[in-house]
């Protein structure tokens, strides 16, 4: 069981959450002219890497609040959690380099 | 609005009342059940680091605000108020007087980024109480109930068994350490919570109170 360290309530076990996919996937601006390729690969594609994973986590059964974690998916250590919206911390690779 | 002789609580058809009546002369039962139906519940929105919002809040509701997480405040047994999220309250009156402290509230918040609504009877209360009230409930909760980390006066949304619940310590008997908790579920979970209760409880033995409202 991981404790994964809600910005809001602090430390929880891992069933009161739920994890929300890659962290930082930002909808392309004129979709219009996307080919299919392009819009598969933003509607679909996910790294998936092993090592460090930049990931939207929802704490669902406590305050239903959204968070970024930074885990890293070989081990299941977390390396920071930090809050919508706001950017990956430094020293941190971005999850997918777009 | 519900009127107040339509009001039934999600947990009548167990006749909890005459289960009291039943268990009233009980002794050393290590866990202690009854419901607090009908308790008013008012849902607040704001933003807690405007200077204006939480005066706004005490002015209406007599009661500080919460802002740091897992608190709550008021007495328990009166009004007081729940901290849900860095931007969210839960504010929990006696019954039937939700509606007039909301008014008060959205008058008091009225130039302010808030959002006061009742929710009505979404939710009953369980007051889970006796020598084995942490017990009993630490197997199916992944919150730590530790009294070293958990005390009167916390709160924490959480899981009891497959529901979700919002659990507040209400007290700690001084003398025995036994804690008093409510127990918050949505009321078509109230059965399901109730019953699964009455399991855990049953190694230490269960009395059924009758409800103070
Ligand atoms: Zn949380």
């Amino acid at each position: 069981m991981l404790l994964i360290p809600c910005p809001f309530c602090g430390e929880r076990e891992e069933s009161e959450f739920h994890q929300g996919g890659e962290a930082h996937i930002e909808r392309p601006k004129n979709p219009d002219k996307l080919s299919d390729a392009e819009w598969a690969d933003y509607l679909f594609l996910r790294d998936n890497k092993k090592g460090l994973y930049l990931e939207r986590w929802v704490h669902r059964h406590g305050c239903r609040r959204w968070f970024n974690v930074a885990r890293d998916t070989a081990t299941n250590e977390i390396k920071t959690v930090y809050k919508m919206g706001a950017k990956p911390p430094r020293g941190l690779t971005k999850g997918r380099a777009k | 609005m519900v009127d107040p002789y339509l009001r039934q609580s999600p947990l009548a058809h167990l006749h909890l009342d005459a289960r009291a009546a039943n268990d009233a002369d009980l002794v050393g039962a290590g866990l202690r059940l009854s419901e607090r139906a009908h308790l008013g519940m008012i849902n607040v929105r704001g933003v807690a680091a405007d200077p204006a919002f939480a005066p706004a809040f005490k002015k209406a509701t007599g009661v500080e605000l919460p802002t740091a997480a897992n608190t709550t405040a008021g007495k328990a047994d009166g009004v007081h108020a729940i901290w849900l999220g860095p931007d969210e309250w839960l504010v929990i009156t006696p019954p039937g007087r939700e509606h007039a402290l909301a008014d008060k509230l959205r008058a008091a918040t009225k130039a302010l980024h808030a959002a006061v609504t009742v929710t009505g009877e979404a939710r009953t209360v369980i007051r889970v109480a006796g020598a084995n009230a942490r017990d009993a409930i630490a197997k199916g909760c992944p919150l730590d109930l530790h009294p070293r980390v958990f005390g009167p006066g916390q709160c924490g949304q959480t899981i009891l068994g497959r529901a979700d619940m919002l659990i507040h310590q209400t007290a700690l008997d001084r003398k025995s350490g036994a804690p008093s908790y409510d127990v918050f579920v949505l009321r078509s979970f109230a059965e399901y919570a109730w019953t699964w209760l009455e399991d855990a409880g049953r190694e230490y033995g269960v009395q059924v109170v009758a409800a103070k409202g």
